[in-house]
């Protein structure tokens, strides 16, 4: 017992720095115990954000490890305008993108992604939200301790996402959501099936 | 200096937006920059950088082929190539295979080098640079000032009227609005472009690997939606293990915007499918344009451990007030000096590798340990041996080294004698005490020099003996600093000996380019200094005392004069600088503080050899507090005064507004009393402050140990 507390504790304190330095810079960082209210919390959110079947106010949803065809059909009930038919089109309209992460970096408030597959980078790219649902166990402490679990030459597409898209390219003022998206959303789940 | 040149500093200068916004930003850059490696061993990770992009830089050839191999065993095509002819020849060939009416650009410094854009529109495509900075210099028709934020000379109300005039009309000069409409306009050209071309941060050899970063997430729609991805990256971007991404992704982000990491960093290793399931095509091209032969080049073979931070450019003294046009069109700054050498010609870095002071500052900062100040001082000199020395410069120094002459001419100078002045002779003076300076008093010429003055001063006989190097401003404008000198290490039981054959410590010539008056210098003075068996030789000049502590040994050294090498080791290992020695001897119980002295304010100005090169500044500081004064430090207390030796005469535009920052940190300090290491910032500050009619005295910190000391 003694050893779990122990890697909760130092899961708890990883989280604790991981949220602290993500909304450093601007992501906004929710904590869930586990899938159920992860889900109930997104559609929430997406409600709130007026998503409806409706060109312009689609939610996409790319490819996710926690979302079987059951959480699917379920989703898309009490969500008509979320699609998990993920195109460029859809993409390039959708006023809110949703994937799951692979790995979170505590001290830089780093999410990690493969991204290969082509949906995971348009859902995270074009909407002007990205809401990004990792699991608490993902959370890595450095860069250095990431490197030593990925290998590039089996993932083409490695993604690091810092906060939402930024510049300070006009006097140096600093000015959320250029290219990408102006909002990042995360959500970190303690128990979440399918995770790595 | 050609007047083009000149007119363009003064062009500058007169630009508000660079003086104002350029200077504030450089403040603010110097805290945040702090902020972002707390917690951070900066020290370890840059030794750790030099140490991978070294060894990079030794192995290009090999890490090259080794990335290519990779690369290409996962789909990429690999295109390498000497010339930027050659680059922009294939992605034009690729181009007119595929269709390409339109291509969208993320930022990428290797295509502002070969200039693609033209060449491609030129050629009838449309290109999109989608960068907001880049985008904006590009409507705008401009190069990049600012290798990390191209248009940091421009203020939100140009960018307005460009977007305005060339884009759509009614732009108003609010940020988030001008951003938001540079979303808008892109985001329609992303995807429609069929092709896009980016540049990289870092190729892993091992892995093949491409590591993009941005803020903006331009590049990874650049690498997502057109069919077609070409990155251009230079050969010293390469690394040769994945593992060693780490110190570069831990240093570029805090030293180029001061963020722990950027918002987005991509890691390509092949291609991907695109959103049509078809997959994409990955070009990258391994471009030379002459880094190869760099990496050959055993003096500049560590500009290739550059990361392109553009740090350098941040703390640059000279650089926040010109902003980076008058450096050239595509790198500039420090370390655009030595790229436009290399990647364009070496004679056109003749004019601007005259902008740098010297001061050391980007040297301290830089993540890849490149000694920029040294790199330009040996462009300087290689453009010394190219065109040859010319010839005004030759009479100088004959004149220089001959100490009475050189006296007897900055005397009459001094009183005023036209004749020389007519002549232009005393203008081209490399030396700063001739005058033509309006925004400083100058300190009259003593009538006699120390030298003189030296041998009527009577003292004890002591057991250790330590040779003075005087130097040229306390032989000729200050002595009373050397006599002060004498008195103090008398009180420690150390006699002064004044060797006569001294002569000038040659960095005037050095930071001329001119090797071997330099080295001259140097072997007279190590004749003259090792006459005579003396357990030290001090100086109380901070460029002096680097001089013959480093210089003479890497002058002799880079003209191969290798027979004189052990002397000048020999008197390196002798050599100390007065402050420093004083702290020695009171650690040593040799010197004492007199009781009882009146605590007095004082602040402290850091010149740049004692502080980057001796590294010694903290003992004057640690000394005064001993002797009870209170010590207030002003702002910047390091940054440069505007002296350089021989540049505040050969560009008083810009030393003249340096040394006014400067004394406005001074002033803001609010102590009575300023303390300098350096004889040469004591003549340009002091003077500075009486023109102004401060009251702040001005002292040499042998001045003031001179009095709490017994």
């Amino acid at each position: 017992m003694a050893t779990t507390t122990e890697s909760q504790n130092s899961l708890d304190l990883l989280f604790e720095m991981f949220k602290l330095r993500a909304e450093a810079v601007s992501a906004q960082v929710e904590r869930v115990s586990n899938k159920e209210l992860a889900l109930e919390l997104i559609v929430r959110l997406l409600n709130k954000e007026g998503i409806e079947d409706k060109s312009g106010l689609h939610a996409i949803w790319a490819n996710s490890a926690m979302i079987g065809p059951e959480d699917k059909a379920r989703l898309k009930t009490a969500l008509p305008g979320l699609s998990f038919d993920v195109t460029r089109e859809l993409a390039a309209e959708a006023k809110a993108g949703i994937s799951q992460m692979d790995w979170a970096l505590a001290n830089t408030g780093t999410l990690v992604q493969t991204a290969d597959a082509v949906e995971q980078r348009l859902v995270s790219t074009l909407p002007p939200l990205h809401i990004a649902i990792i699991s608490t166990q993902a959370l890595l402490p450095d860069l250095p301790t990431l490197i030593k679990r990925v290998d590039p030459r089996k993932s083409a597409y490695l993604a690091f996402i810092t906060g939402p898209s930024r510049t300070a390219d006009i006097e140096r003022v600093l000015t959320i959501g250029v290219h990408g998206p102006g909002r990042l959303m995360i959500v970190m789940v303690d128990e979440l099936e399918g995770a790595r | 200096m050609n007047k083009e040149f000149k007119q363009s500093i003064l062009d500058a200068l007169a630009n508000p937006n660079l003086g104002g916004a350029l200077g504030r930003f450089s403040e603010a850059y110097r805290i945040s920059r702090a902020k972002a490696y707390e917690g951070v061993d900066f020290e370890a990770v840059r030794h750790e950088i030099a140490a991978v992009k070294s060894d990079a830089a030794g192995r290009m050839d090999e890490l090259a082929d080794r990335f290519k191999s990779q690369a290409e065993a996962r789909g990429a095509k690999v295109f390498r190539t000497a010339s930027p002819q050659a680059v922009r020849d294939y992605i034009l060939d690729l181009a007119k295979k595929n269709g390409v009416k339109s291509v969208v650009k993320s930022k990428s410094m290797a295509s502002e080098e070969i200039h693609l854009n033209k060449h491609l529109q030129e050629a009838g495509i449309e290109v999109q640079e989608t960068d907001l900075g880049e985008w904006i210099i590009q409507l705008a028709g401009q190069t990049p000032s600012h290798m990390v934020m191209p248009a940091i000379h421009m203020t939100k109300e140009e960018v307005a009227d460009v977007f305005s005039d060339k884009v759509e009309a009614g732009q108003q000069p609010n940020i988030s609005k001008l951003v938001a409409f540079a979303r808008g306009k892109l985001r329609p050209k992303f995807l429609a472009a069929e092709m896009g071309i980016s540049g990289a941060n870092i190729a892993v050899a091992e892995t093949g690997s491409l590591v993009i970063v941005t803020n903006e997430g331009n590049a990874r729609l650049v690498s997502t939606l057109p069919k077609i991805h070409v990155a251009i990256v230079g050969l010293e971007k390469l690394i040769e293990r994945f593992a060693d991404i780490t110190p570069i992704l831990t240093a570029l982000p805090r030293s180029a915007t001061s963020q722990l990491l950027t918002s987005y960093v991509s890691i390509i290793s092949g291609p991907v499918p695109n959103t049509d399931g078809t997959p994409k095509e990955l070009h990258i091209i391994l471009m030379d344009n002459r880094r190869n032969e760099m990496s050959h080049d055993p003096r500049f073979k560590q500009a290739l451990q550059c990361i392109r931070c553009a740090s350098c450019l941040n703390v640059c003294p000279v650089f926040r007030l010109v902003g980076g046009h008058v450096f050239g069109k595509v790198y500039t700054g420090g370390i655009g000096t030595i790229l436009t050498a290399w990647f364009n010609a070496l004679k056109e870095s003749d004019e601007i590798q005259s902008l740098c002071i010297q001061c050391g500052n980007c040297k301290d900062v830089c993540p890849a340990m490149i000694d920029i100040p040294d790199l330009i001082l040996e462009l300087r000199r290689r453009l010394a041996v190219e065109q040859g020395q010319p010839l005004v410069q030759k009479a100088i120094f004959s004149v220089v080294n001959n100490r009475r002459m050189f006296h007897t001419m900055l005397r009459a100078a001094s009183l005023g004698q036209k004749p020389f002045a007519k002549e232009g002779f005393i203008r081209h003076l490399p030396m700063f005490l001739s005058g033509m300076t309006e925004f400083r008093s100058l300190p009259a010429i003593a009538d006699e020099p120390f030298r003189d003055k030296f041998k009527k001063i009577k003292q004890p006989k002591c057991k250790e003996k330590a040779a003075f190097f005087g130097g040229c401003l306390v032989d000729f404008a200050y002595p009373e600093m050397g006599e002060k000198l004498v008195e103090v290490l008398n009180k420690a039981g150390i006699e002064v000996t004044f060797p006569e054959g001294q002569t000038c410590c040659g960095a005037p010539a050095r930071y001329s380019g001119a090797y071997e008056v330099a080295a001259q210098n140097g072997a007279d003075n190590i004749r003259a200094l090792l006459e005579e068996d003396v357990k030290y030789v001090v100086s109380a000049c901070p460029t002096c005392t680097v001089a013959l502590k480093q210089d003479f040994i890497a002058n002799l050294e880079s003209l191969g004069r290798k027979d004189e090498l052990p002397a000048a080791q020999k008197l390196a290992e002798k050599v100390v600088d007065f402050t420093t020695l004083v702290g020695q001897m009171i650690d040593g119980g040799r010197l004492r503080f007199k009781k009882g002295i009146k605590p007095t304010q004082f602040t402290y100005h850091d010149s740049c050899h004692y502080k980057r090169t001796l590294h010694a500044e903290q003992m004057p500081r640690k000394l005064m507090k001993q002797a009870g004064h209170e010590l207030v430090e002003m702002q910047e207390s390091d940054m440069c005064c505007g002296m350089g030796g021989s540049y505040t005469l050969k560009l008083p535009e810009l030393s003249a507004p340096i040394l006014e920052r400067k004394l406005v940190n001074i002033e803001q300090a609010g102590a009575p009393l300023l303390l300098i290491d350096c004889p040469g910032c004591v003549m340009q500050i002091r003077g500075g402050l009486d023109k102004k009619g401060s009251k702040i005295k001005v002292e040499h910190t042998v001045e003031q140990l001179a009095e709490c000391l017994e």
